[in-house]
């Protein structure tokens, strides 16, 4: 706390055409500096404040560029927290974004607790009174709505390995404090192979969560979600209403779209690719056959699909003909229409399968859409559905980190353990490798809760039989 | 011109008339550990003390083992001596074996643990109350705190007679409404032998103080002509025995050594067969006992596929010839508790002296304490050791220390000593009793501490002896020789620093060690950083200009092969200090501050934390809370100007 520097992305995620990442506190120059260059090798430490500079983000250890962007530099205190403020000005879009970011945190910088930026203002003056509980329900809200996204980005059996790492690192904990603290009770410590292997392999766990957010496809390409359905039930309606505007033609026609139209769209902090496609159906109008063609290919493409059928009308053949084709894909049913008269029997038996997964909406009237968000990302994020395919990224580690904040702290925590490794082989007694271990063991705890020094004590008493 | 028993001639510096019409500064109640500390504080620190105990023959009595000391607990010793307290001095007197544990593990997790001569443990400390300037000693039985308008006014005994006072630190131990059970009898008393306290129980009671119950036990006292000592190992102490206190050259007193035994099959299937006679096992004692200091019944419960338990048989003293049973203790019934000594080897034919007892007893949630410890509801009014929730003499007497010291500083108008998680165990301890509370008793393991590297055995001097110092506990003597062995550390790590050496010089010793010769020059600090090279290397190929001694050796060597540790921990201490420094007004109205969850509204006034950073340390307490707290704090800090 107090005028450590403290990072954010300042603009909503997926849309805009440029993102700022913003940094405040005492060294918030210096780490820009660390990643910014200009053409003319301007230093950034040198610029007045409220200059703004044009230049490139490098990653300092590889040396690549990130982005080209603006740098803004704002000097205390006239800034809105009275710190020094740099505002960076990315305009690669979402991705380069959060690689920024996280360049701005691996250099010196904390990511902001939600609505830190404001608090900050007020603490420092900058706020007036009058407004103290607009703050306060400003950071309740955020804090609300980040801790609900954290929650939901846990999903898919990450916390539990989360969890089951810090077990493990828990318990090695356990045996060193038991060892250190019970110098008359027997206890001896584990060989130092013992515990290099044990070390490494947690390493190994978080390595492998760190890297699903690395090589995760869903941050490279964005999560592909496919809109299909028989011609006329309302995709492109729907397009347009998650949008919230009109970019696909929508008319009373059927077959009116014809090729895929693809939008990004962010969906709980996800960059997702929407794409809504030609309505399929047998046809020998040449246009129409090569649209239904890319209609199916896009299925095949997608992460998530969702099946759009028209509520108002009983189940026909075509609607047949799309659900069989989604038989072996995450999918969701959406029931359009549920502003107008249902035809719900007839459709219950056809949709047994994916009872979980049927959202009602009207993409007229925009009802529903914020829980066919959410049910995108759960099932993006999830297991996967009963009937469908396995997760694109599950094979590998059975969960992925969606979350920077998590990233961060998986990331921390492996380099704990590394220093943990590094003392036992250099021949630091074990309660230097407890400090490192300590360390770990915190930070796995931003996520999934602190292991407390009572947690500790309370394996030590159930482990070992110590005291006299 | 009084009789002083120091040298027991007239002496122009005799304690001077204590009493005064108004009554005493600070009354103790209780000789424990914790009240011979506090009495002893406060008189030092000027204050007209009066330590009333129910038994002057009992005054400093070690109710449980015979030791002092132990990791974490060492710690506790020797900061209350850089502090200028008296258990080290004490220790150091009474000592009958001196061990630095924990030897083969890194030093920054030594400690020291000293047997000790009951005997000799009481009268000396006597000794030291009764020489004491400012300081009388009452054998009473206080029944009432005496209190008005929410401020402590003093104290009435059982005789019906009123003390006055301006400040009263209670330090009862286990004597609030004392239970000993062995087997399924139970009586009430406050130690074996000794009457519980059940008046004073009930006064803090009607005060509002909460109070619950907490169980602690003791294993049997065992006649030496009765064991066979060759059947068992005998541990001996260090030789030279090393103090507790900075301020002793040398332990005069003879040492003995221990004899370890362990318990086998035969001793746990006695007790497997009688655990229906176990007031712990049949439900009779409900109230919760140390998990670190398991009965044996527990033990063999609890960790059935061990089959053995070490016994350590510990001397009680230098004129007599009982022994302590150290890791048998229980309530078991009597017999049994025959029956199971006698299985163990050396102790076939034992005679038990006094039988092992649980005794349940009272204690105030410390959550209703300040840090100075002084109870937020009555004004005047502390409280310290056992009746807080904790266990073990050593952290009965930091407390003890720290409650007379600001008892003191109290009645001069001064703020409190508080001493910071970073800088002191007896922080730590502190800190997570008025915090976090607790529901068994407390015991001081370095793990509680997040600064474990800082807070070295060694450099307690180091950490706490300014402190000492500036309030005035600390003598002149103790202070200088202080300053001297920070000048010698300093000038030692400074040369180490300086000091280059050239890879011919230490070609053959570096060899000898099987190590890497040096390939250019190097400082020495340089050459100890090598995690195989040691102080004692470094000696001998470039001695330091002036003799140091064997501590001031330890302590350079830490701070040089750990200095990046220490420095980061240093730097993790600082910004929690930063947190300790946000304070929060007294008075504040949590629940006018929208948004805080209900448990932790229920938490925050439970604990009533006096900074945000104690605040963060409530257990459930989240971060947004605090960034809440925080800017209510700032919203009252601008109404109010």
């Amino acid at each position: 706390m107090d005028d450590d520097t403290i990072a954010a992305i300042s603009t909503p995620l997926g849309e805009g055409g440029i993102g700022i990442v913003r940094l405040s506190g005492r060294d918030a120059l210096p780490v820009v500096g660390k990643l910014f260059s200009t053409p003319r090798g301007k230093r950034l430490e040198r610029s007045g404040s409220r200059t703004f500079i044009h230049g490139f983000i490098k990653d300092p250890l590889t040396g690549a560029a990130v982005d080209e962007v603006l740098v803004a530099v704002m000097r205390t205190p006239k800034t809105y927290t009275r710190e020094d403020v740099v505002e960076i000005h990315c305009h690669g879009g979402i991705l380069p974004l959060r690689k920024v970011l996280e360049l701005a945190l691996k250099n010196g910088a904390r990511l902001a607790e939600p609505g830190e930026f404001t608090k900050r203002a007020f603490l420092n003056g900058r706020i007036d009174l009058s407004q103290a509980e607009a703050v306060m329900d400003l950071i309740r809200a955020k804090t609300e709505e980040s801790g609900r996204v954290a929650l939901e980005q846990l999903s898919g059996g990450l916390s539990e390995k989360i969890a089951a790492l810090q077990d493990e690192i828990a318990s090695v904990c356990a045996h060193v404090e038991a060892y250190i603290d019970f110098p008359e009770e027997e206890i001896e410590p584990d060989s130092f192979e013992t515990m290099l292997t044990g070390i490494g392999g947690i390493r190994e766990g978080l390595a492998a969560l760190s890297a699903s957010f690395e090589e995760g496809r869903f941050f490279r390409e964005g999560l592909k979600v496919a809109i299909v359905g028989r011609p006329n039930v309302g995709k492109s309606s729907l397009l347009n209403a998650l949008l919230k505007r009109d970019r696909a033609i929508v008319t009373e026609t059927a077959g009116t779209t014809r090729d895929v139209i693809e939008e990004y769209l962010d969906i709980g902090g996800l960059p997702a690719r929407i794409m809504d496609t030609a309505g399929i159906r047998e046809t020998h109008e040449m246009a129409e056959k090569e649209g239904v063609l890319r209609s199916l290919r896009a299925i095949e493409d997608a992460d998530v699909v969702i099946g759009m059928i028209d509520g108002t009308c009983p189940p026909g053949a075509e609607d047949r003909v799309v659900l069989q084709r989604l038989r072996k894909k995450r999918a969701l049913i959406t029931v359009n229409k549920s502003d107008l008269p249902q035809a719900e029997d007839d459709w219950q038996r056809v949709l047994a399968a994916y009872s979980e997964n049927i959202v009602n909406i009207s993409a007229r009237t925009g009802t529903g859409l914020g829980l066919l968000k959410e049910k995108i990302l759960h099932l993006s994020l999830a297991g996967g559905l009963k009937t469908g395919a396995k997760h694109p990224c599950s094979e590998s580690t059975g969960a992925i980190v969606t979350n920077l904040r998590h990233k961060i702290a998986i990331d921390r925590a492996a380099g704990g353990l590394d220093k943990a490794a590094a003392a036992l082989q250099t021949q630091m007694p074990l309660e230097i490798v407890a400090i490192e271990m300590r360390e770990a063991l915190d930070r796995l705890g931003e996520i999934v809760g602190a292991v407390t020094t009572e947690d500790i004590l309370n394996r030590i008493f159930n482990e070992f039989c110590v005291g006299k | 011109m009084k009789y002083s028993r120091t040298t027991g001639e007239q002496n122009d510096e005799a304690k001077s008339p204590m009493r005064r019409d108004s009554g005493y500064d600070v009354i103790v109640i209780g000789a424990g550990h914790a009240g011979c500390e506090a009495a002893l504080a406060s008189a030092r620190l000027g204050r007209a003390t009066c330590l009333f105990t129910m038994n002057l023959d009992t005054i400093a009595q070690m109710s449980c083992n015979p030791a002092i000391g132990g990791l974490a607990k060492g710690h506790l010793v020797r900061e209350i001596d850089a502090l200028g307290g008296e258990m080290a001095k004490n220790t150091d007197r009474a000592g009958i074996q001196f061990r630095m544990l924990n030897k083969s593990k890194g030093p920054a997790v030594w400690s020291l643990r000293a047997q000790a001569d009951r005997v000799l443990y009481r009268l000396s400390m006597r000794k030291v109350l009764e020489s004491q300037k400012n300081l009388s000693i009452k054998q009473a039985l206080v029944e009432k705190i005496v209190v008005e308008d929410g401020k402590v006014k003093g104290v009435s005994t059982s005789l019906g007679i009123f003390y006055g006072a301006r400040a009263v630190i209670v330090t009862t131990g286990t004597f609030l409404r004392g239970l000993i059970h062995i087997g399924l009898d139970n009586f009430p008393s406050g130690r074996a032998g000794e009457f519980p306290s059940v008046g004073l129980s009930d006064s803090l009671r009607e005060l509002g103080l909460g109070l619950d119950r907490l169980k602690t036990g003791t294993p049997p006292r065992l006649d030496a002509h009765t064991i066979d000592f060759s059947k068992t190992a005998a541990q001996f102490g260090d030789e030279p025995p090393l103090p507790f206190s900075y301020a002793t050259s040398r332990i005069t007193n003879p040492q003995l050594p221990c004899y370890i035994t362990y318990t086998n099959s035969e001793t746990h299937r006695i007790i497997r067969e009688n655990l229906d006679r176990s007031p712990l096992y049949s439900g009779r004692i409900k109230s919760t006992g140390p998990r670190y200091c398991p009965s044996i019944e527990d033990k063999v419960v609890r960790f059935s596929g061990r089959e053995r338990h070490q016994v350590f048989l510990e001397p009680e003293g230098l004129e007599t010839s009982e022994y302590y049973a150290n890791g048998i203790s229980t309530s078991l019934p009597y017999d049994v508790q025959v029956a199971l000594v006698r299985t163990i080897p050396g102790l076939e034919e034992a005679e038990i002296m006094r039988p092992a007892y649980a005794i349940e007893y009272d204690f105030a949630y410390p959550t209703q304490l300040r840090h100075s410890l002084e109870t937020k509801l009555i004004e005047g009014l502390f409280l310290a050791g056992q009746i807080n929730g904790t266990s073990g003499y050593e952290e009965a007497a930091a407390q003890g220390l720290m409650a007379g010291i600001n008892a003191a500083l109290k009645l001069k108008g001064s703020p409190p000593l508080v001493l910071g998680r970073h800088e002191a165990y007896a922080g730590v301890l502190i800190d997570d009793l008025v915090t976090k509370g607790t529901r068994e008793p407390y015991r001081m393991f370095t793990s509680r501490a997040e600064y474990r590297l800082l807070l070295r055995h060694e450099n307690a001097d180091e950490r706490l002896t300014e402190k000492g110092y500036a309030i005035g506990l600390l003598g002149e003597t103790d202070y200088l020789r202080f300053r001297e062995k920070q000048r010698r550390i300093e000038c030692e790590t400074a040369r180490l620093r300086s000091r280059r050496i050239k890879p011919e010089a230490v070609k053959e010793a570096l060899a000898a060690l099987n190590t890497t010769p040096l390939r250019e020059d190097a400082a020495l600090e340089q050459l100890l950083k090598r995690p195989e090279i040691s102080y004692d290397f470094i000696r001998r190929v470039s001695p330091p200009e002036e003799p140091l001694s064997e501590e001031i050796c330890r302590e350079i060597e830490i701070r040089v092969k750990y200095e990046g540790y220490i420095t980061r921990q240093a730097e993790a201490a600082e910004r929690l200090k930063k947190m300790d420094e946000k304070r929060i007004p007294e008075g504040i109205d949590y629940s006018a501050i929208s948004g805080l969850s209900k448990e932790i509204l229920l938490k925050l006034e439970e604990v009533r934390p006096a900074n945000i950073g104690q605040a963060g340390r409530i257990p459930g307490v989240t971060p947004a809370a605090l960034s809440l707290l925080l800017i209510a704090i700032e919203k009252m800090r601008r109404r109010a100007k």
